[in-house]
This record gives structure tokens, sequence and C-alpha cells, in this order.
């Protein structure tokens, strides 16, 4: 399909992009994610939040590891701008994700504020499936056919972060730790896969390395030093290389 | 929950109820939001691929992996009462098979799961 057709039919067709969008919950990445929230309820319970409060953490910051640094931090005692800067530190992926899939979301038939509202849906699942997807939509029924599958994706997931949250006190120790280890286990495979350059495994690298190291000398702002200095040096290494080769 | 008489809004004997509420806005959700909004700010401005943002991709990378790792060494609760050799040996063999399946994501996470619980229930149990 062209990706730029005459719009005229397209501006119909928004209930008709919502809906495909709404569908795409059947799909592997959305099973995946799913999944890895089961794991998240979990550990919001272990850390002592209620299942209000963590449906809540899912819906709002919707973006996964924001949310488990937020709960870590909380639970290692930070303080308050401990606790900002290191939930901001891991979400800041989110600014070249947006900066990447903004030009082929954006409408010029659309004014340009419901772009900030609808940013909320980005995180990592919806980022992949839409660069892969919205090519292939029609550009006046993109930003239906995000919002379609972002809206799907975060109702289906706040309520795993329910049950999740239920299900973890019902179940014996060993399933509640299966549990509970879904959400490591979950992310490397996941950044792993998502790795565009050398810059990004050298950062995983680094990051596995230094979180114990900074654990044991500044266990407050642990992450804060592993993130800054494990990613300054991987990307220090990966400029190296780049001129060596 | 430990004591969060530290933060804002948990200062009083007794925190109203909306304390953890307006901890999660202003500590979660905002700082994880600001990226968002920069981005449709910033989208035509400048490349996803420049130099700036290949690092701050890095230093988000580096801090979600150590948070991996802790997560891993240092748990707490049920996952704390498994010996650590069982949950690294579990997140070692679950990667492995995720590589070698050809990136797997679903793969490399229930092979570690099996591997956790299996593990638990026969060897230590």
């Amino acid at each position: 399909m062209p990706s730029d057709v005459d719009s005229t039919a397209d501006e119909q067709s928004n209930g008709y992009w919502f809906r495909r969008g709404l569908a795409g919950i059947i799909s592997a990445p959305a099973f995946i994610l799913m999944a890895s929230f089961v794991g998240f309820g979990g550990l919001a319970r272990e850390a002592g939040w209620s299942a209000g409060e963590a449906a809540f953490i899912t819906g709002f910051i919707w973006a996964l590891p924001s949310q488990v640094v937020f709960i870590g931090s909380v639970a290692a005692g930070a303080s308050f701008g401990a606790i900002i800067i290191a939930v901001a530190l891991s979400a800041v992926r989110l600014l070249p994700m947006t900066v990447a899939l903004m030009p082929i979301l954006r409408d010029p038939k659309r004014p340009g504020w419901v772009y900030y509202p609808a940013s909320h849906f980005i995180a990592i699942t919806a980022w992949v499936v839409s660069m892969m997807r919205l090519p292939d939509v029609p550009r006046g029924g993109r930003l239906a056919f995000f919002l379609g599958f972002g809206m799907s994706l975060t109702v289906c997931n706040v309520a795993v972060t329910l049950l999740s949250h239920q299900l973890a006190g019902t179940v014996s120790p060993v399933i509640a730790a299966a549990l509970v280890f879904l959400t490591p286990m979950y992310f490397l495979v996941a950044l792993w896969s998502a790795a565009r350059m050398r810059a990004d495994y050298l950062a995983l690298i680094t990051g596995l390395v230094l979180g114990p190291v900074f654990h044991h000398v500044d266990p407050e702002f642990d992450i804060l030093w592993a993130g800054i200095l494990g990613g300054t040096l991987a990307f220090g290494l990966h400029k190296i290389m780049e001129r060596w080769s | 929950m430990n004591d969060l008489a530290h933060l804002p809004f948990f200062g009083a004997a007794t925190a109203p109820v909306w304390a953890p509420y307006a901890l999660i806005v202003l500590a979660g959700v905002l700082p994880t939001a600001v990226w968002r909004w920069a981005g449709v700010a910033l989208a035509g401005r400048m490349s996803p691929d420049s130099e700036v943002l290949t690092w701050v991709r890095a230093v988000a990378t580096a801090l979600i992996a150590a948070v991996i790792a802790k997560l891993v060494l240092y748990p707490s609760g049920a996952l704390a009462d498994m010996p650590i050799t069982l949950r690294l040996g579990a997140a070692g063999i679950g990667f492995l098979a995720f590589v070698t399946t050809g990136k797997n994501v679903l793969v490399g996470v229930l092979i570690a799961e099996a591997v956790l619980i299996a593990g638990q229930v026969l060897v230590y149990g």
C-alpha cells in the first residue's frame, strides 16, 4: 500500500484504523509484554505497594524500566531527588525513540498539540510495532492505529498488573519467586534484541558489571553511577573502536 | 512499605491516602513523560542517530542493565530465598537459549524460568 495516498477517504476511516490498532493486542510482542507485566505485579507487591497503586503506576508511568527503577529506588530508601534522577535517566531512551517515530506518525492535517498527549503510549513494544507497521497504514489513519494499539496494550497491562498483584499473594514461594524473576530476565533479552549499535551492547555489559560494583560503593546512587559512568564508558569505547575499524 | 518519612507527603505520623499517588506522579510519571514531550518537540530538528542521542541511549541502557544485575544478585522476598548460583545459572542458560534461537525473547524468558523452578524443586527443594 502506498504510504501517502490521497487522504479524503482516510479521514472517515479513523474508526477503522483505531480498531485495527486494537486488534494488534493479539500478537507475539503484546503477549510477551503482558508476560513481563505479570512479573511487575509480584515485584510491586513484594515492595509493599497496594494493587491500586501498582495499577496506577502501570497506567500512568507506562514504561516498565521506569516503573521498576521507581519501585527499586523507593525500596532502597533513596531521597526524593535521587528517585527523580534515577527514573528520568532510565526513561531517557524515550527521547530518541519519539524523535524517530514522529516523522512516521505525524499527519500535517492534524493540529500539532495532539501528539503531546498521544506520546504517553510510546514505550518499547508500541514503538517497535509502530515502526514496523505504520509505514503500511495511510498517513491519515496512523495516529488512530497507534492510539488503538497503545490503549489496548495499556488497558490490558493495567489488568495484568492488578491480577498478578492478587495472584502473587496466593501462589507458592517458588512461583512467587519465578514471577519476580520474569522482570530482570525479560529486560536482559529485550534490551539485547533492541540494541542497534555497538554502543548499546557495550552499555548493557558495562551496566551489568558496574551495577553490583557500585552497589557496594554507594547503595543509594548505585544505578545512577552505573548508568552515567557505564554508559559514557560504552560510548567512549564505541567511538574508539569506530576509529580503529 | 518501609519507612518513607524522608519523602514529601509522608512526613506526618500517618501519611494521607493520596501520598503514594502524589509520589508516583511527581517522582515517577513526570520524569518519564518529559522525555516523550521533548521528543515530540524536537522531532524533525535532530536525528535519532546523532552522537548525543547515541550517548543518551547508552546511559539509559547501562542504568537498566545495572537494575537487571541488582534484581538477580540482590533480590528481596521469595527470590532472595533461592541460592545465588541458581539465579545466575537460570539467567545464563536462558540468555544462551535466547542467543542460540536467533534472539527469541519468549524462548529465553521461558527457559530461564524453567531452570529456576526445576532447580529449586529438584535440587534445592
